[in-house]
Formats: structure tokens, C-alpha cells, sequence
């Protein structure tokens, strides 16, 4: 593989690997409020959380750019508070990946967090642990797996995003353009299909590998074995 | 000093009412199913709450509905330091049998951790995972877990069924060391009459 090859791939895995690791933290709190809370507006946050996913992707990366523009209410903000913008780099494309990918992480951990028996709740808190320990010792265990089953689902799916993210970003060889850009962007050229060809197949390994490490997780859970 | 209970609540459709007066030893809860005693053992172990009434326990005071509106007249489950054992195990699925053991286990209990295990003689199942256990070792189990939290009090539910008759009968010996020994109050949940006449001090009928 040529270095250009890699830059490409590197900057797809560095894109995908740290818009999931970012999202994480949110799509666990998200799957944990829809799956355990009770508050009104519960539905509509149900609802805003699964948008990017039936919006079309043009429509999500054009109002990322609404909000993280100079002018915009987030990007107005962090010019003014750390002095950088999103805008063109890979840290956006990381966002708009996190964006596309949030739908299907908070769905598969809401699920897990729904599967935990609540029983097994109940007993640790009779033994004398609050809430914190619950969570830590019993809740959180259990549902681990839907947690990095959904993890992994969301890297393949930031790895294959396209919409969102060259609306927001635009394709920057180097900077913003991850392999489906640079797949996108080597059809525009008049010889480009020996580097499509190559694109295309390392795109395909990837997010095979991706949903079958996802599928293991999901088995593995299933039989009631532990992950870790 | 033991069970102090007079409660009016609500589990679904059906109302629960129970008085229980406070007599040492041991106390059989006993009635057909669906009166409510797994409720009755829920309210007293803080996982869910009656309507109305008291819920005291050794003198200690676990619910009223009078009480200072801060606490909301009930004293957390994790603090009632109730050893519950439930009428299926409950054992932690992630957890060895010995982590499951020591889950609640609380310095200065007064039962000792090698002395319980080999009570309940489940000492060649410490490194074992629940899901490989038998229903009568899981029960055993779930016995010792609940001990070795230092319970002020025990609430027992169908603590004999699933077992085979000499497993059975060495539970039936180590309750009735609890209740004259250790001197824990306990409430035990039972169907069989047989098995409240001989462990319970006193039978309520609910």
C-alpha cells in the first residue's frame, strides 16, 4: 500500500475510533435515561435522538454546519472560549461521524440496560450497596456487552459516512476526506478506478470486520458469558 | 426484640394488610398464594413501600408513615442491612460463587466466613459460576450471601423448597441455629405446615 493509502485508512480509523470513543459517554446516558427514566418529553427525546438516522445525512451535516459555523451558536462559542474551529478538520468529521453514529449506540445499549434483571438490583441493594455500587457492580457489568456490541456498531457506521460529513466538512485530502470521500473523490477522476478498486476492498474488510466483532459480542452476551 | 409490623399496602390490584407482633424468634408467614407475603418480605427489606403503618425491627424504626418528611418516612433498602433471601437465588451472574458470597460482607459480622461455607457445605463451590450450580447449591448459596452481609434481621422465602430431604433437613438445623443461637429475628415465608410448626416461635396467617 502506498503512504497516501494509508493516510486515508489512518484517518478513517482515527475519525471513527474518537467519534465513538466521544460519543460513549453521551449515548450511555441517553440509553440509560430512555431505558430507566421517567420524565415527560421522554418521547420527543426518544425521537430527537433517533433523527440522524431518518433525516437525510445532507440535512444533519448542513445543520452541524449551521451550529459550528463562526457565526453559529457552538462555533461562535468555542472561538471565543478556546480559539478553534471544526470547521475543515478532522475534528469535525469526527462529530459529524459521532452525530450519525448515536442512533444506533443508544439503541443497542438501551436494550442491554433494559435486559439487566432488575431483581438482581434489587438483591445487591439489600446487601447493603447504594446506588453507585449497584450501578457499578451489577448494572453496568451486565449490560457491557450491548454497551461495546453498540460501540462497535457505531464505529462501522462512522466509518462509512459520507452525507454528513462532507457537507459539514467538506473532503480534504489529508484532513476531512476518510475513505468514502476518498473513494468518492478518486470516481471524479478520469483513471481513478485501480484506486476505487483498492478503496472499495479495504472499506468492505473493515466494516466486516467491524459487524462481526459486534456479532461475537452480541453471541457472547446471549449465551450469559462474560466479556470481560 | 423482633418483628414490629402493621402495614396496609398496595402491589398492583391486590391490598396487603399484615400485623405482625413483636414476639423474639422466629416468625412464620404463612397463606395460600397471592395473600401477599413476598410483598410483606418486600416492604420490610425497603424495595417497595406500604401505604400506611410501621415497620420496626428490633426496635429500629424502618418505615412510618409518620415520620420526618426528609427521610420520606422510610429508610433506604441498603441500610436496613436486611439479609433477604429471595425465593429464587438471585446470585450475581458475573460473579463467582465466592465473589457472590463476600458481595455484602461486612467487617464484624457474626458469623465467620469459613464457618458459614462449611455450614452450608459449599465450600467445593467457591470457584464455580452460578449458571453451573444446581438449584439446591444456588439456594445454598444465596443462604450464605445473605448471612455474611451481618444481617440485623432475616427474611426467608421458601428457604427449604428445591432442596432434597437431608439438605433440607441441615438448613432446617442451621435456621433453627439462627433463631436460638445468633438470635436473629427472622420471618420465613413457608407453604408447608410441617416445616411452621417446627422452626416458627409463632404462625401468622396472612
Amino acid at each position: 500500500m502506498t503512504a497516501e493509502l494509508w493516510g486515508i485508512v489512518w484517518l478513517s480509523l482515527k475519525v471513527g475510533g474518537v467519534a465513538v470513543l466521544g460519543c460513549l459517554p453521551v449515548a450511555f446516558t441517553l440509553a440509560w435515561l430512555l431505558a430507566r427514566g421517567r420524565f415527560p418529553g421522554k418521547l420527543l427525546l426518544d425521537g430527537l435522538v433517533h433523527l440522524p438516522l431518518v433525516v437525510p445525512p445532507v440535512v444533519t451535516g448542513w445543520l452541524l454546519l449551521l451550529a459550528f459555523a463562526p457565526v453559529g451558536p457552538i462555533g461562535s462559542w468555542l472561538q471565543d472560549w478556546f480559539g478553534v474551529s471544526v470547521l475543515f478538520r478532522w475534528t469535525g468529521a469526527a462529530i459529524a461521524s459521532a452525530v450519525m453514529a448515536l442512533p444506533l449506540m443508544v439503541r443497542a445499549m438501551r436494550l442491554s440496560i433494559e435486559a439487566v434483571d432488575r431483581r438482581l438490583e434489587q438483591a445487591a441493594a439489600t446487601l447493603g450497596a447504594g446506588r453507585w455500587r449497584v450501578f457499578a457492580s451489577v448494572t453496568l457489568p451486565l449490560s457491557l456487552p450491548g454497551v461495546l456490541a453498540g460501540a462497535v456498531l457505531g464505529f462501522a457506521r462512522a466509518l462509512g459516512e459520507f452525507g454528513a460529513t462532507i457537507t459539514f466538512v467538506s473532503s480534504v485530502p489529508g484532513e476531512t476526506q476518510t475513505l468514502p470521500l476518498a473513494i468518492y473523490a478518486a470516481l471524479q477522476m478520469p483513471d481513478g478506478e485501480a484506486q476505487v478498486l483498492r478503496l472499495a476492498g479495504i472499506s468492505v474488510l473493515l466494516s466486516l470486520a467491524a459487524l462481526l466483532a459486534s456479532e461475537l459480542i452480541a453471541r457472547r452476551a446471549g449465551r450469559g458469558l462474560h466479556v470481560l | 426484640m423482633s418483628f414490629d409490623v402493621d402495614i396496609i399496602g398496595r402491589v398492583g390490584d391486590t391490598e396487603i394488610r399484615c400485623r405482625i407482633e413483636p414476639i423474639d424468634g422466629l416468625t412464620v408467614l404463612f397463606g395460600p398464594s397471592g395473600s401477599g407475603k413476598t410483598s410483606v418480605l418486600n416492604m420490610i427489606a425497603g424495595l417497595i413501600d406500604p401505604s400506611y403503618g410501621h415497620i420496626r425491627v428490633a426496635g429500629e424504626t424502618l418505615f412510618d408513615e409518620d415520620w420526618d418528611p426528609w427521610n420520606y418516612g422510610s429508610m433506604p433498602a441498603p441500610k436496613r442491612r436486611a439479609g433477604y433471601v429471595f425465593q429464587e437465588p438471585r446470585l450475581f451472574p458475573h460473579l463467582r460463587v465466592r465473589a457472590n458470597l463476600l458481595y455484602g460482607r461486612r467487617e464484624g459480622a457474626g458469623l465467620d466466613v469459613d464457618e458459614t461455607i462449611a455450614l452450608l457445605g459449599i465450600a467445593h463451590l467457591l470457584d464455580r459460576w452460578p449458571r453451573t450450580l444446581s438449584g439446591g447449591e444456588a439456594r445454598r448459596v444465596a443462604i450464605g450471601r445473605a448471612l455474611l452481609s451481618d444481617p440485623r434481621f432475616l427474611l426467608l422465602d421458601e428457604p427449604l423448597s428445591s432442596l432434597d430431604r437431608a439438605r433440607r433437613e441441615e438448613i432446617m438445623t442451621l435456621i433453627e441455629r439462627l433463631r436460638d443461637e445468633v438470635k436473629l429475628p427472622i420471618l420465613m415465608v413457608t407453604h408447608d405446615r410441617g416445616e411452621a410448626e417446627r422452626l416458627g416461635t409463632r404462625i401468622v396467617e396472612i
